[in-house]
């Protein structure tokens, strides 16, 4: 029997979306087989996250009711436990930050090959074929295993499970040895806040490592001005210290839904797209045909930033 | 207190590529110091500096190429390195998870470090799972997707921020001794000064192959298999225009107008 565990992800109270997706992804796997899909929701309020989740498709929901926001010493003594019990072909798991701090963890505890970031899974059940990326989205790959795995997933590639399904919601009795729990949560801190808030801006002039250097940043503000528009940035623009965090743009950074987003010298990582997909009209300038953010733009000039911005100022000055 | 940061040469691409079944050609490869383990470095150094620590040791798994990469982390600060090679990972395309916990696992035994700071994840092949993996195997306590962590460690915990998805940071004590895998921004690499380059060249550098890690070649042979390779499909109809900086300049500008910015 092909069954699957799909772990689901919370914070501060709320499901985040990827537990949606995940039972797409785990139900797909199951219905290649014929076996049943089974989520797991570890720690908070996990009746109510059990009747959001109790969507089409879902055969059982294990709750685990310990603590109250995510601790990966919890959730991989309750993971190994329910695999042992269950006895899962797969264990799926969101490829968020979370999902990376247990998720290697359980695989390891269990003696489990684990591939992590998938964007698609197919099995025959026995072989798990795994497609993800490699060098930053230039290329994407299959990999195969056989027998049991960890898989986890990248948010927004599955849809989210809608409907509502007849799971059993059961109380997962896992016994969690305190002791083993290495590892303390004193809280939360939101970051940012400042001077603008960039996910109300209609244009976005958005620059990536492709500018070299902080003396280079005015040629970007200078586009922005003549634009009326306000500069975000990809990730290493804010660790390099040259613009402040709230101007970062993606996974960690903020989300943002501009008419225009114009990608300047930004490869177009996951992370970064993650924040940015959702503008209307992507225009990206770089000198790479191949960099991943060209397979989600609208529009795209391949040539020097150093050349095209000045020449694109200039035309609305 | 001894620091161990495994260090990574990953394989870098040029813009324009050939796939030869599946693996890029190899004249369009080039390699680097992992992105992610020069934060891990230069945090591992910087406690060193401040007196917390007292030795920040490498550790690699590659052939003798990557030396060079080495020679960059000696020459950043780090006191000695460590190179694992074997003949039986002459011909494995992807060395996977599993693999490269065993591997890492024997050094850090045998190097018996306090902390173990590794990057989140590899530029290359960007499984974002090891540094974890290995503190499970050992039973080190971790902590994944680090962004800032105290350097007083009172009382034999790590006080660090983890970076969470959308601009929150989870604020967690982990005890020693632990593995972190350190994310970009949590502080600012330096570049290796001349002095430092010079200074690398006399630093030990200690070549070991699996036998003498005592790892049998069985354990680490990889569970995952690639079997394709092939350049992703674009999900848009980009239109891309062409001609000099001007024209293309100017066709940019006549879209912006038609949608009505700036005016
Ligand atoms: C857990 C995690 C969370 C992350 N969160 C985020 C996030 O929130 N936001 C984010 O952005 N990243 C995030 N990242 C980092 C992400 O993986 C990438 O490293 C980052 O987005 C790369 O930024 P970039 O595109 O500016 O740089 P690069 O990938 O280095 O790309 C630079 C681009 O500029 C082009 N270029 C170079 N010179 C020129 C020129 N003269 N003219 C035109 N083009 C040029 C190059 O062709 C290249 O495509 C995260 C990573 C991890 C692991």
């Amino acid at each position: 029997m092909t069954d699957i565990l799909a772990i689901t992800d919370h914070r501060r109270g709320e499901l985040r979306d990827v537990s949606y997706e995940i039972i797409t992804a785990g139900r797909q796997l199951a219905n290649e087989t014929g076996g049943d899909l089974h989520l797991a929701v570890i720690s908070g309020t996990v009746d109510e996250f059990a009747e959001k989740l109790n969507r089409e498709g879902v055969d059982a929901i294990h709750t685990v009711d310990h603590g109250e926001e995510f601790n990966h010493d919890v959730y991989a003594q309750a993971i190994t436990q329910l695999y042992d019990e269950l006895a899962p072909q797969y264990v799926l798991a969101p490829n968020s930050v979370n999902g990376l701090d247990y998720a290697p963890a359980v695989a390891t505890r269990l003696e489990l090959p684990i591939v992590t970031d998938t964007i698609d899974l197919a099995t025959d059940g026995e072989t798990l074929i795994a497609t993800r990326e490699m060098y930053g989205g230039k290329v994407e790959t299959t990999t195969e295993l056989e027998g049991s795995a960890v898989a986890t997933i990248r948010s927004a590639e599955w849809p989210q499970a809608e409907g509502t399904g007849d799971a059993a919601i059961e109380a997962f009795d896992a016994a969690i040895d305190e002791d083993a729990i290495g590892s303390t949560v004193n809280g939360f801190e939101e970051i940012g806040g400042g001077d603008v808030d960039i996910s109300e801006a209609d244009v976005l002039v958005s620059v990536g490592r492709g500018i070299e250097e902080e003396d280079n940043l005015p040629l970007i503000e200078e586009l922005a001005d003549a634009l009326g528009a306000t500069v975000s940035s990809s990730r290493p623009i804010v660790d390099n210290g040259w613009l402040p965090k709230n101007r970062q743009v993606g996974q960690s950074g903020k989300v943002v839904t501009p008419d225009v987003y114009i990608a300047i010298g930004i490869s177009g990582a996951v992370q970064h797209v993650a924040g940015m997909k959702g503008s209307d009209t992507i225009v990206a300038i770089n000198t790479d045909p191949n960099a991943p953010i060209m397979d989600i733009a609208d529009y795209a000039i391949v040539d020097d930033l150093f050349d095209v911005v000045p020449a694109l100022t200039e035309e609305f000055q | 207190m001894r620091i161990l940061v495994p260090v990574k040469e990953v394989a870098t691409v040029e813009d324009e590529f050939e796939i030869d079944g599946t693996e890029i050609a190899e004249q369009y490869l080039g390699a680097d110091l992992n992105e992610w383990d020069d934060y891990a470095i230069e945090e591992a150094v910087q406690l060193r500096e401040d007196g917390v620590a007292d030795e920040v040791v490498t550790v690699t798994i590659g052939p003798e190429e990557c030396e060079q990469t080495i020679r960059q982390a000696l020459a950043k600060g780090a006191d000695r390195a460590v190179r694992i090679w074997d003949d039986a990972l002459e011909g494995v395309d992807l060395l996977d998870v599993g693999a490269k916990t065993e591997i890492l696992s024997a050094v850090v035994e045998e190097e018996d470090p306090d902390l173990v700071l590794t990057g989140v994840q590899a530029g290359d092949d960007s499984f974002g799972a090891t540094g974890v993996s290995v503190a499970e195997n050992l039973s080190y306590q971790w902590g994944a997707v680090v962004n800032h962590l105290e350097h007083d460690f009172e009382g034999g915990i790590a006080s660090v921020h983890r970076e969470l998805e959308g601009g929150v940071e989870e604020l967690t004590d982990i005890e020693l001794p632990a593995v972190l895998t350190i994310q970009t921004g949590i502080n600012e690499p330096r570049y290796a000064s001349l002095r430092g380059i010079r200074q690398a060249q006399q630093k030990p550098l200690d070549v070991q192959n699996l036998a003498e890690l005592g790892i049998d070649e069985g354990a680490i042979e990889s569970e995952l298999e690639l079997t394709d390779m092939y350049e992703p499909e674009s999900e848009s109809d980009v239109t891309t225009w062409e001609g000099s900086s001007d024209e293309t300049a100017g066709q940019l500008a006549e879209m912006l107008r038609d949608k009505g910015v700036a005016q």
